[in-house]
């Protein structure tokens, strides 16, 4: 039994060696070996993908990216569309405000001053206004200074002081950015309640607010147009700092496509921000008489009131009581308490 | 003059990374930061390839294109280096580069970007050749020497060419033609506008 196994096993194992050899294919010598034939490919790879990734042995995976052409779309938006978007929104809306300012002039209290106030903005109001005010207008400046600054500013101060300048702007742009956004914050939460729009506003909308002409119609605390400015605050401001610290905490949320994306809402919506800024600031200030009061002292003119905000007034001196005959002043009324 | 540019043989690359190892000794860049490093791509599948990737000194650069302070600028050999005096560490350079190459020190800012550092093809910066400074900022000058890239000079399979254009695709095309294939000069559509036809 032992001797025929051991007659056998090597007999079958050299028929299956012999199988195998003949199974095998045999590479012919004249064919040419190409290994790159089925290697990877540069061209199809980035036409798969936009970009090329791969594994890489050092810690900082982020590396193992190895291309990604995408950055020249985003070199064309910084570059071109974006000076284009920012300038005619910038300047379009410069030119707008000296044109109206031109032709209709400073909106007048038409029923002149009562001397008597009513508060439209308590301290604490006022207080969140100035400081989101105070630090937008610095990142405003900042951020179009990382725009335009290289072919305007750079040519008139030069290299070292231009390079001084902006690094203490991308500090300013950086740091300022939480109270900016603590106050979009706290305008959405303290506000929110006069900013739902309604009937009244369309009223107002057709009647073009007021702008044109002697026509005042009615708005309760916020009229459509402040409306607007609030829910362009609200989701402009909103937008501007999600982006933004998108792109000051690289690589916790998004990668480099991410950022470009980040940068490109970042900017059109900060300039188109800038744009409805300054007519904002236009209206506070000299585009209509005693509107500044209300974010300055807080108190506003009884007739500014009932010119620009009628419903508000009545609502208001309903609230303190029957008081709407023979305005005083308010010193003798506060006097008389 | 020579426009200087960097080949990798990809069917050379054996990702050694000595290029890497190289590239970190020579110009004593800190930890965290890598101004060069390999790519392996299909890892452990067939047909997988490396590439040696760093600043592959573009022909009209992105990142000298949308810096804020223009802090870039290109030598007479075509090598793009910049000034780490006037870069503010916006990071646009990283957004606009299709290499990765810009690399951001986390001090300053919430320790996200500080002053940009990147591969400088051996070429130091705008300091006096050779000086202190220049290797403080910058890191060792070979160009300056007659030398070039320590990465490429050392690359044990001759995978990482480096010097100028012209003679570097010259001796890529030889080989492919000798050897009888190529994966093609990985980057160069993308930095140069242009690809060796094999």
């Amino acid at each position: 039994m032992s001797s025929f196994a051991r007659f056998i096993r090597p007999a079958i194992g050299a028929w299956a060696l012999l199988l195998l050899v003949m199974a095998c294919p045999v590479p012919s010598p004249a064919q040419q070996i190409n290994p790159t034939a089925s290697s990877v490919n540069e061209q199809k790879l980035l036409q798969e993908m936009d970009r090329i990734q791969g594994r890489v042995s050092i810690p900082d995976q982020r590396s193992s990216v190895l291309m990604q052409p995408a950055g020249r779309e985003w070199r064309e938006f910084r570059n071109v569309a974006l000076r284009w978007i920012g300038g005619v929104s910038v300047l379009g809306m410069l030119a707008v405000l000296v044109i109206f300012y031109l032709t209709r002039g400073m909106v007048r209290l038409e029923s002149g001053r009562s001397g008597r106030t009513i508060v439209r903005f308590n301290t604490f109001e006022r207080f969140v206004h100035w400081m989101t005010a105070t630090c937008f207008i610095i990142l405003a400046i900042s951020g179009l200074n990382i725009t335009f600054g290289r072919p305007l500013l750079l040519p008139l101060i030069g290299f070292d002081a231009f390079s001084e300048w902006s690094q203490w702007a991308k500090y300013a742009h950086n740091y300022l950015s939480f109270p900016f956004t603590i106050g979009v914050v706290l305008i959405f939460l303290m506000w929110i309640g006069g900013n739902i729009p309604n009937k009244v506003d369309l009223e107002w909308i057709k009647r073009g607010g007021g702008l044109f002409g002697h026509d005042h119609p009615p708005a309760r605390r916020f009229n459509a147009g402040q409306k607007g400015i609030y829910w362009i605050v609200v989701i402009g401001g909103g937008l501007v700092a999600a982006t933004g610290y998108l792109l000051m905490f690289p690589f916790y949320v998004t990668g480099i496509e991410g950022m470009q994306m980040a940068q490109i809402v970042h900017a059109i919506v900060a300039v188109l921000f800038i744009a409805a800024m300054l007519a904002h600031i236009y209206i506070g200030t000299i585009g209509m008489e005693g509107a500044f009061e209300a974010m300055g002292s807080g108190e506003v003119d009884v007739n500014w009131a009932r010119e620009h905000h009628s419903l508000w007034l009545d609502q208001e001196l309903a609230r303190t009581g029957p008081n709407d005959s023979q305005p005083q002043p308010r010193h003798a009324a506060s006097a008389a308490e | 003059m020579a426009r200087m540019k960097f080949l990798c043989d990809a069917d050379r690359c054996i990702e050694c990374n000595a290029c890497v190892t190289a590239c970190k000794n020579e110009h004593e860049v800190p930890w965290g930061i890598n101004r060069r490093r390999v790519v392996t791509i299909a890892d452990g599948k067939p047909g997988e390839r490396s590439v040696s990737m760093a600043c592959m000194h573009c022909t009209d650069a992105p990142c000298a294109a949308v810096c804020p302070v223009n802090c870039f600028y290109t030598t007479a050999d075509g090598v793009v280096l910049h000034s780490k005096d006037l870069c503010i560490g916006c990071g646009y350079c990283f957004y606009a580069c299709p290499f990765g190459a810009p690399q951001y020190p986390k001090v300053g800012n919430f320790g996200s970007r500080g002053k940009m550092d990147k591969c400088t093809y051996c070429a130091g910066g705008p300091e006096a050749d050779g000086s202190k400074e220049e290797y403080e900022k910058y890191g060792a000058n070979r160009l300056a020497e007659g030398k070039l890239p320590l990465c490429a000079e050392m690359c044990s399979t001759k995978s990482l060419l480096a010097g100028d254009g012209e003679i570097i695709a010259q001796i890529y095309k030889e080989r492919v033609l000798k050897r009888g294939y190529g994966s093609g000069a990985w980057g160069w559509k993308t930095a140069y506008r242009e690809t060796i036809e094999s």
